[in-house]
Order: structure tokens, then C-alpha cells, then sequence
């Protein structure tokens, strides 16, 4: 098909725009020049598409576009920001569905291509259909649709005769080319089962992994997909993206000190009691909390998802106000797994009026804790486990954490006396310098304000 | 599409995928992820070249199905990532 030049100056003019676009997100003062400079290429492209002479069924594209666009864009106004992390993963879910649906279209019409051609468009299909499935478990297990990580006997059996069944079924389309309607539906039927199947067992603290797994694998589909239709600007945004995602999932597994292997195909679970653990929980006050915090130099306020969870980090950050009006230097460690996506406790803390120059990063803030007064943990829990720099049967051994335990005083807001995500033990509470304040955090962190404004 | 110039294709864009994102502090990993996210969504073209050239109802109907798939991809993606951005803040402003 040979196209207009305008159709592919629009087409090389948005790809340009993704890559610039994309190179400003990498900084927090440009990020949002980035993601809007990146929709004016997504824009620009679209709109050259419609001009392909000889197109057909444009009606039924501007509908689907408009039904698609809308809802996604409606929807996408509305999420909350503590429900963000299901909500890309919906988005990309969809990515791939869209790359294995071209790819299906494709192989109905049953043209001649070439083999390598046939290969990436079964390439682009299979890892489409996965990222889609894929993508929807995660989502519906994040939104709390499903609740319970399901796990078949001889799991990991099943996934391997599954995507081996995959492989071979693409291979028979690549083979026999251009392929019998029957063959072309049980492949995208094994495909998209195995997208579901490897999901299914993966636990809600692993998801984030996972989605940016499927990233990774939705821009490489696209990528295949852009091969297979002789468009540029397709292959280099999906392999831009699948590029970048892959290292991004790499970034993530390694701060949770996990190959990506075993997140795929080994449950998190504690292996063993762990070592024993000496001392007991110190309980104080609110008020104690507050004249702790008032009468330091420093504060570091660790959060979790906890916090997150108790809609706390407006109270938190009118604390911090406080606190700083009064002279106290006050700022926030964040792990990198902390949340539900790394990054995701820095998108919270924006939204609660946080500048992004108060949060630092595990590497940046460690080095601190032991010339700090106070070391103030919110709803997070493995990660300032100590145990996971000692004790080697730890499940979690080896995990980088935030030392928090060297700060001179520890506060722990916390709903009870329970374990973490991991189900540890956490040795933080036990130490002699730690104190525990048990309660929701919100009115916790209100009360803690309360008292705080009595003091000056 | 010659197969050679494709592959060089590839070769550039992973570099230049993997050479943006190594530089990025972990503050921006998840807008980050939801813009690359909304990157991908480019795949809307792909979907309405092939929905331009379907046939039959059932190519349609597939077409149909991938334009608004990518649609969504592309709008909700743009529309997330755009929202986590516009919070980020400098103590300054």
C-alpha cells in the first residue's frame, strides 16, 4: 500500500512527538509538557489515518473511536488516585486486546505474507492476547473484583503445557499459512487462556510487577503488529515502550530484591517462623507523639500504603505544615515498592499537596535516619523490617528496606498488632526505641495535629 | 516492509526506549508507566487501517472491536497520566 506523503509526514511527526514526549516525562518539572506534547502526536496521527485514500467503513471507525475514547476518557477523569495502579492496567489490557485483534483481522483476510511477517503477526497476537487476559485479572484483583489468589494444582505445569500448546498452534499458522478459521480460533483461544492462567495465582503485592510486565508485552505487540502493517510509527512507539517497560519491571523486581521468574511462579509466603524475636510493643500517646515531633530537629515520615488506604495523607501533610512552621525539618522516605506501583506513594503525596523535592528515595534518605529525632512510619511495615538486613531466614532477607530503625525514636501509627503484606514478623516494633501509637490513621494523624496546635 | 530496515527500526527504538527510562527517578515511575502506557495506544492506527480494509462482517466486526480497544487505550491513558502529572509540584509554586 503506498500512502500519501502528508499520511506519512503526520505518521513520522507523531513518532517524533512520543519520543520527545516521553523524554520529558523523565523529569518531574517537564513530565507534564512530556505527556502533552506526546497527545499532540497521538492526535496528529489519527487524524492523518482518516485521510488514507480508498479507506473504508469510516463511519464505524469514528464510532469506535468515539465509544472507546469516551468511556476511557470518562472513566479516567473519575478514578481515584489510590485506584490508579487498576486503572493503567485496564488501559494496557485493552493495548494488547487491540494489537491481537489487528492480528486476528489479518489472519481472516488470509492474504500471502511472507514468513517473517506471518511470525510476528502470530508474535504480536500471542503476546497481545496475554497482556489482555493478563491485564484484566490484575485489574480485577487490585479493584477487589476478585479477591483471592487462585492457584490450580501443578500450576506451573499448566502454564508451561499452555504456552508450549501456544507456541505450537502459532507455529502451525506460520507453517501452513494462510491458516484454516478453525485453527486461527483455537490459537487465539489457547492464548488468551494463558494470559488468564498465569495471572490468576499472582498476589495482589506482586501485581505492580506484573502490570508493568504487561506493558512491556502490549508495546511489544504493537511493535510486531506495526511490522506486519509496514507502518514505522507503530514499531517504534510499541518498542520504545516495550523497551522501556521491560527495564522498568527490572528497576521494580530488583527493589524488591525478586527475579522476575519468582514472581511469575512462586507465591510469596513465609517460609519459617523466622528467628525469634525479643522485647516487647511500647505503646504511647498521641500527645507523647506530638511533643516528640514538636521538640525535634528532624523528622522523616515513612508512608505506606496504609496511609494511602486511610485517605490520611491530607491530615499528614497539614501535620508536616505544622511542624515545619515550628521549625522542625520534616521530610518523606519512600520505598520503592511502597504502594501499589513504584512511584505510586509519590503520586498520592502530590495529590495531597506534597512538593515532590520533600520526598526522597530509599538511595538519597538512608544515609540520614541515624542524625534524625524522630522516624514516623505510617501504615508501611516489610519495608523497615529490619530483619531483612539480619536475619537470613527471613523471607524477605535481602530486601533493600528504609532504615528507620536508626533514627533516635521510632513512631509506628498502626491499626493493630498484626504481620505485613509478607505475613513477617516486623523487629522494628520490638526495639527499644520504638513506639507504637495503634489506630486508624487519619484521625490519628488529626489528633496528633490537635495536640500540636495546643503546643505553640 | 523491507525486512532489514525494520530491523534496524527496532534496534533504535529499544535504545532509545531503555536509554530514556534508565535516567528517571523513581518519583515518576508510575506516571511514567501510564505514559508509556499511552504511547502504545498509537495502535488505534494500526486498528483503523485494518477496520479500513475489513470485508466481511466478521473482519468488521473485529475492527470495530480493535479501533475502540485502542481508543480506549490511547484517551484513558492520556487522560490518567496527565492527571498524576498536573500534582506534581515544586515547594515554590
Amino acid at each position: 500500500m503506498s500512502l500519501p506523503i502528508y499520511v506519512q509526514g503526520a505518521w513520522f511527526a507523531g513518532a517524533a512527538l512520543f519520543i520527545v514526549g516521553l523524554k520529558g516525562m523523565s523529569s518531574p518539572a517537564s513530565a507534564r509538557r512530556g505527556i502533552v506534547t506526546a497527545g499532540y502526536g497521538m492526535l496528529l496521527a489519527i487524524a492523518a489515518t482518516f485521510l488514507i485514500p480508498g479507506l473504508q467503513n469510516l463511519g464505524l471507525m469514528a464510532l469506535a473511536l468515539v465509544v472507546g475514547g469516551a468511556a476511557a476518557w470518562i472513566s479516567g477523569q473519575k478514578v481515584k488516585m489510590t485506584d490508579m495502579p487498576q486503572m493503567v492496567a485496564i488501559y494496557n489490557g485493552m493495548g494488547g486486546g487491540a494489537a491481537a485483534a489487528i492480528a486476528a483481522v489479518e489472519f481472516a483476510k488470509g492474504d500471502a505474507h511472507s514468513t517473517v511477517t506471518t511470525t510476528l503477526a502470530v508474535l504480536g497476537a500471542l503476546i497481545g492476547a496475554v497482556s489482555f487476559t493478563g491485564s484484566c485479572v490484575a485489574w480485577a484483583k487490585l479493584q477487589g473484583v476478585l479477591k483471592k489468589a487462585i492457584r490450580l494444582p501443578a500450576q506451573n505445569t499448566v502454564n508451561v503445557v499452555l504456552a508450549l500448546n501456544a507456541l505450537g498452534l502459532g507455529l502451525a499458522m506460520i507453517i501452513m499459512a494462510p491458516a484454516q478459521p478453525e485453527l486461527i480460533y483455537f490459537f487465539f483461544a489457547v492464548a488468551l487462556l494463558l494470559g488468564l492462567i498465569v495471572t490468576l495465582p499472582i498476589g495482589g503485592a506482586d501485581m505492580p510487577v506484573v502490570i508493568s510486565l504487561f506493558n512491556a508485552f502490549t508495546g511489544l505487540a504493537v511493535g510486531f503488529e506495526g511490522y506486519v502493517l509496514g507502518n514505522p510509527a507503530l514499531i517504534i512507539a510499541g518498542i520504545v515502550v516495550g523497551a522501556a517497560g521491560t527495564l522498568l519491571t527490572q528497576l521494580m523486581a530488583k527493589a524488591m530484591n525478586r527475579p522476575i521468574s519468582n514472581i511469575l511462579f512462586t507465591p510469596l509466603v513465609a517460609s519459617g517462623p523466622g528467628e525469634a524475636i525479643t522485647g516487647t510493643m511500647k505503646e504511647l500517646s498521641a500527645l507523647d507523639a506530638a511533643a516528640l515531633m514538636r521538640y525535634a530537629s528532624k523528622v522523616i515520615i515513612v508512608p505506606g500504603y496504609g496511609m494511602a488506604v486511610a485517605h490520611a495523607q491530607h491530615k499528614v501533610w497539614e501535620m508536616t505544615e505544622i511542624l515545619e512552621e515550628a521549625g522542625v525539618e520534616v521530610k518523606f522516605a519512600i520505598h520503592p515498592v511502597a504502594g501499589r506501583m513504584p512511584g505510586h506513594m509519590n503520586v498520592l503525596l502530590a495529590e495531597a499537596g506534597v512538593p515532590y523535592d520533600k520526598i526522597l528515595d530509599l538511595d538519597e534518605i538512608n544515609g540520614e535516619f541515624s542524625q534524625t529525632d524522630v522516624a514516623l512510619v505510617i501504615g508501611a511495615n516489610d519495608v523497615v523490617n529490619p530483619s531483612a538486613r539480619t536475619d537470613k531466614s527471613s523471607p524477605i532477607y535481602g530486601m533493600p528496606i528504609l532504615d528507620a530503625d536508626k533514627a533516635h525514636n521510632v513512631i509506628v501509627i498502626k491499626r493493630g498488632k498484626g504481620t505485613g503484606y509478607s505475613g513477617v514478623e516486623n523487629a522494628l516494633f520490638y526495639t527499644d526505641n520504638c513506639r507504637m501509637l495503634y489506630g486508624d490513621a487519619q484521625p490519628m494523624a488529626g489528633e496528633i495535629i490537635q495536640h500540636l496546635k495546643t503546643m505553640n | 516492509m523491507d525486512g532489514l530496515l525494520a530491523l534496524y527500526i527496532f534496534m533504535l527504538a529499544a535504545f532509545t526506549g531503555y536509554e530514556i527510562i534508565a535516567k528517571v527517578p523513581v518519583i515518576l515511575h508510575t506516571p511514567l508507566m501510564s505514559g508509556s502506557n499511552f504511547i502504545h495506544g498509537v495502535v488505534v492506527v494500526g486498528a483503523m487501517i485494518v477496520l479500513g480494509q475489513a470485508d466481511t462482517p466478521l473482519q468488521q466486526a473485529i475492527g470495530f472491536f480493535a479501533v475502540a480497544l485502542g481508543a480506549a487505550n490511547a484517551a484513558g491513558g492520556y487522560v490518567v497520566t496527565e492527571r498524576m502529572l498536573a500534582m506534581f509540584k515544586k515547594k515554590e509554586d
